[in-house]
C-alpha cells in the first residue's frame, strides 16, 4: 500500500517537473530571466490535477517540483546570460539543436581568442597602435553594452548586471588558464620524453587505424598521475573506443580501477582508469560532456565493475548513462533535490 | 506437491553481520534467495565534498573515518596522491614508519576480519583471541599516533612524529609472538570440520568474473590472480622487502579465509625486516612547503589496503585545497558482485558470502 502511495508521489512530481520544464521552455524564449524563474515557480501549482491525494503527498511534490522547476530555471538563466555575453549579440531566439550547440562552441573560442590576443600584448610596449586596437575593442564593448541593455530593457537590468560580471570574470578565468596552459606545454616541451611515450603513441595509432583518424578529443601523458597515458575521447567516440580498448586482443584492458565524474564548471567530465592484466599496463579515458545535459553512454556493457561507480557519478553529479541497466541514486535517498558534487549544487530541505 | 510463497526479507541496516548500516533486501522462495538488492549510503558523510572546503592537511582526519578498521592505509593514499603531484620526496624514516603502520594495520585490520567472520558463522571464541591480538597493535599505534583507531598520523611529506624511544623494540618483539598466535588459529579454526563445511565451495566465482566486476584484493588474488599493488606497482619502500603475493585457485570463501591468514604472515616478515633495516637518522619529515599546495593538474593513484585496491583522484586548481577529490573506496568495488553471488544460494550461506567480502561501511558509503 505505502508503495503505491510512494509511486504515486514520485509519478506526480515527475508530471509536475516535465509540465514545468515544457512550459519554461515556451516562455525561454520571450522573456527576461527573472520573469522565468517566478513562472516555473508557479507552474507546478497550476498543472496540478484534482486527485485524492493526501494533502501532505501533494505539498511534498509540489514542494520538489517547485524546487527542481526553480533549480533549473536558475540554471537556464545563467546560461542564457552567459550566452548573451559571449555571443555579444543578446539575441537567442534559435532554436534549431544542432545550431544551438555549435554557435556557442565557436563563438566562445573567438571569445577566447580575442581575449588571448588582449592578454597577449606586453604591457610595457604600449605602442601606437596597441592603443588604437584597445580603443577599438573597449568601443566595441560599450556598444556591445549598449545593445545588451537595450535587449533586456523590461526590468531585467540587475540580473543583466550581474550576469555581465559574472560572464566577464569567468573569460578572464578562462584566459588566464589557456595562458597558463600554453605555458606549461612551453615547459614541456624542454622535458625529456616520459617512458610511456612510446605506449602513448602505439594505443593512438592502434585506435586511429581502426576506428578512424578523427576519434580524439585530445591524447597526452600525465606526468603528475606517475606517467599514465591519457585518452580523450569524443563523446560519440567514448563507447567505441572503451569498447575497443576492452575486446582487442593486443590491448586486453579486461580491469575497470576506478570510474567517476567532475564538474569543471565549464564542462564535466567522466575519468575512467583501466589497466589491462595481460600487459599490466595501465589508461586513463576521459571524455568531456555537456554539463547543462550530461549524458554519455555506459560501459557496464563491457566491465560490470563500472555499474555502481556510474550510479555514483549520477548520483552526486547528475550524469546520465545511457543503458545502463539499473541507473539509481546509490547513495542519497531516491528523494534527495540536486546532484551535491556539482559546483552549483544548493542544499534543499523540506523542513527549511 | 508443496507451493511456496515468495517472500521479501530485510536483512540490516542494523543486522549485526552486516558490520555497519548495510542493507539487503533478498527474495527468498522458501530457503532459496532468489534476488538480492543491496541497498547502501545509510553512512554516507560526504567527505569528498566536505574536501573542496579543506586543505590537504585538513583532510587527513576525514580518511580516517572511511575505513575506519584501516585508517592508516587511508591516511597513506591521500598523502601519496598529493606527493605524487608535487614530486615530494621523503626521507627513509619516514617512509619506513608508515610501512610499519600501515602493515600493523593490515594485521589488525585481517585479524577483525577473521574475528568476526568466525563469528557470524558461529564461532565465537577465534573472536576474543583476534580481538587480544588486535588490541595489541592498537596500543602500539595509539603509542606512534596518539589515537587507537582514527591515528590522523601521515602528513604531506611525512609523518606526524617520531616513534616514541623503545617503540621499534615492541614491534620487534610482537612479530614472533603473533606468529606463534597465528598457530593457535590455525589449530583452533583452519582444521575445524564445521568450519570446512560452512565455507568451502561458498560464494564461488571464476577469475574472469573477479577482474569483470572490478574485485581487489583477497577478493580477487582467491581466484588465483597475482597482483598486489605493493609488488607489481610498488610505492614508498615496499621493493626493499622480500615477500609474497598470496593467491588461491577456488575462488571461493574459504580460499579468501586462506589468503587474509597467510596475508597476516607475510606482514609480519615486512614489519620484521622494516625494524631492521629502518634508519636511526630521526627525520620524520620531507622538505615540504609550510602551506601545502599540490601543482595544477590531475592525479589517479591507488595502492593496497587490506581490502584491495584504494585509490585517490585529486584535481587541482594549484590551491591549498583539492578542486575535486574522490576516493576509489575497494569495498564499494568489491561488494558489487554480492547479487550474483547470492542468486539461488541457499539463505544460511547469506553471511558466509557477505562476510567474506570483507566490507567496511564507512569505506563503502564514502
Amino acid at each position: 500500500m505505502s508503495d503505491d502511495k510512494e509511486l504515486e508521489k514520485k509519478k506526480a512530481a515527475e508530471e509536475a517537473r516535465s509540465k514545468a520544464e515544457e512550459l519554461k521552455r515556451e516562455k525561454a524564449e520571450q522573456e527576461p530571466p527573472e520573469e522565468k524563474v517566478k513562472n516555473s515557480k508557479i507552474a507546478p501549482d497550476k498543472e496540478e490535477d484534482p486527485s485524492d491525494e493526501k494533502e501532505s503527498d501533494k505539498e511534498l511534490a509540489k514542494k520538489k517540483a517547485a524546487a527542481a522547476a526553480k533549480a533549473k530555471a536558475a540554471a537556464l538563466a545563467k546560461k542564457k546570460a552567459k550566452e548573451q555575453k559571449e555571443t555579444e549579440s543578446g539575441k537567442k531566439e534559435d532554436t534549431d539543436e544542432e545550431s544551438s550547440k555549435k554557435k556557442p562552441v565557436k563563438e566562445a573560442a573567438e571569445a577566447d581568442r580575442k581575449q588571448k590576443e588582449q592578454e597577449a600584448e606586453p604591457k610595457d610596449a604600449d605602442t601606437e597602435e596597441d592603443k588604437e586596437k584597445k580603443k577599438a575593442a573597449a568601443a566595441a564593448k560599450a556598444k556591445a553594452a549598449a545593445k545588451r541593455k537595450k535587449e533586456a530593457a523590461e526590468g531585467a537590468d540587475g540580473e543583466d548586471e550581474k550576469a555581465k560580471a559574472v560572464a566577464a570574470a569567468k573569460a578572464k578565468a578562462a584566459a588566464a588558464r589557456a595562458k597558463k596552459k600554453a605555458a606549461d606545454k612551453g615547459e614541456e616541451e624542454e622535458e625529456k620524453p616520459s617512458p610511456n611515450q612510446p605506449l602513448l603513441d602505439k594505443y593512438v595509432k592502434v585506435l586511429k587505424d581502426h576506428l578512424g583518424e578523427d576519434i580524439f578529443e585530445d591524447f597526452y601523458i600525465n606526468r603528475l598521475s606517475k606517467h599514465v597515458p591519457t585518452l580523450v575521447a569524443k563523446r560519440d567516440t567514448y563507447h567505441r573506443i572503451a569498447e575497443f580498448l576492452r575486446f582487442n586482443d593486443q590491448l586486453g584492458f579486461d580491469y575497470l580501477s576506478e570510474l567517476h565524474g567532475t564538474d569543471f564548471e565549464s564542462h564535466m567530465e567522466v575519468y575512467v582508469h583501466l589497466f589491462s592484466f595481460k600487459n599490466l599496463q595501465s589508461l586513463a579515458l576521459k571524455v568531456k560532456i555537456d554539463r547543462d545535459n550530461p549524458e554519455i553512454d555506459s560501459v557496464v556493457d563491457l566491465w560490470q565493475g563500472a555499474n555502481w561507480p556510474e550510479c555514483e557519478a549520477y548520483d552526486l553529479l547528475g550524469i546520465r548513462f545511457r543503458n545502463h541497466p539499473d541507473l539509481k541514486r546509490i547513495l542519497l535517498g531516491e528523494d534527495w533535490v540536486g546532484h551535491p558534487m556539482r559546483k552549483d549544487y544548493e542544499p534543499y530541505d523540506v523542513e527549511v | 506437491m508443496i507451493r511456496t510463497e515468495e517472500m521479501m526479507l530485510n536483512v540490516g541496516p542494523q543486522h549485526p553481520s552486516t558490520h555497519g548500516v548495510f542493507r539487503l533486501v533478498i527474495k527468498v522462495d522458501g530457503e532459496t534467495i532468489v534476488e538480492a538488492t543491496p541497498v547502501i549510503g545509510y553512512l554516507h558523510r560526504g567527505t569528498e565534498k566536505l574536501a573542496e572546503d579543506l586543505q590537504y592537511t585538513q583532510i587527513i582526519p576525514y580518511t580516517d573515518r572511511m575505513d575506519y578498521i584501516s585508517a592508516m592505509t587511508n591516511n597513506y593514499v591521500l598523502c601519496h596522491a598529493v606527493e605524487t603531484m608535487m614530486g615530494a620526496e621523503l626521507p627513509d624514516r619516514a617512509e619506513y614508519l608508515r610501512v610499519l603502520a600501515m602493515e600493523l594495520g593490515r594485521v589488525a585490520s585481517h585479524l577483525v576480519w577473521f574475528g568476526t567472520y568466525l563469528l557470524d558463522i558461529g564461532a565465537v571464541s577465534p573472536f576474543l583471541y583476534a580481538f587480544r591480538e588486535r588490541e595489541m597493535i592498537i596500543n602500539l599505534l595509539n603509542e606512534l599516533s596518539g589515537a587507537r583507531l582514527t591515528f590522523n598520523y601521515m602528513r604531506v611529506g611525512g609523518v606526524k612524529w617520531d616513534a616514541p624511544d623503545g617503540w621499534l623494540e615492541k614491534v620487534r618483539e610482537f612479530v614472533p609472538y603473533m606468529r606463534e598466535q597465528l598457530k593457535g588459529y590455525h589449530d583452533l579454526v583452519t582444521g575445524n570440520e564445521i568450519f570446512l563445511n560452512r565455507v568451502k565451495g561458498i560464494g564461488k566465482y571464476t577469475k574472469e568474473e573477479a577482474i569483470q566486476y572490478s574485485l581487489s584484493g583477497a577478493n580477487l588474488r582467491c581466484t588465483g590472480v597475482e597482483w598486489d599493488l605493493r609488488k607489481h606497482e610498488t610505492y614508498s619502500v615496499y621493493d626493499r622487502f622480500d615477500f609474497n603475493v598470496i593467491t588461491r585457485e577456488g575462488g571461493d570463501a574459504w580460499s579468501r579465509y586462506q589468503c587474509r591468514m597467510a596475508e597476516i604472515e607475510e606482514s609480519l616478515k615486512i614489519i620484521e625486516q622494516a625494524v631492521e633495516q629502518i634508519p636511526d637518522d630521526g627525520k620524520y619529515m620531507g622538505k615540504v612547503p609550510r602551506i601545502i599546495k599540490a601543482p595544477k593538474g590531475e592525479a589517479f593513484v591507488r595502492i593496497e589496503s587490506p581490502r584491495g585496491e584504494i585509490g585517490c583522484y585529486i584535481a587541482s586548481e594549484g590551491k591549498k585545497e583539492p578542486y575535486r577529490l574522490k576516493f576509489r573506496r575497494p569495498s564499494f568495488y568489491n561488494l558489487q558482485i554480492l547479487p550474483k553471488l547470492l542468486k539461488g544460494e541457499n539463505m544460511a550461506n547469506l553471511i558466509t558470502i557477505l562476510g567474506g567480502v570483507d566490507i567496511v561501511l564507512g569505506e563503502v558509503d564514502g
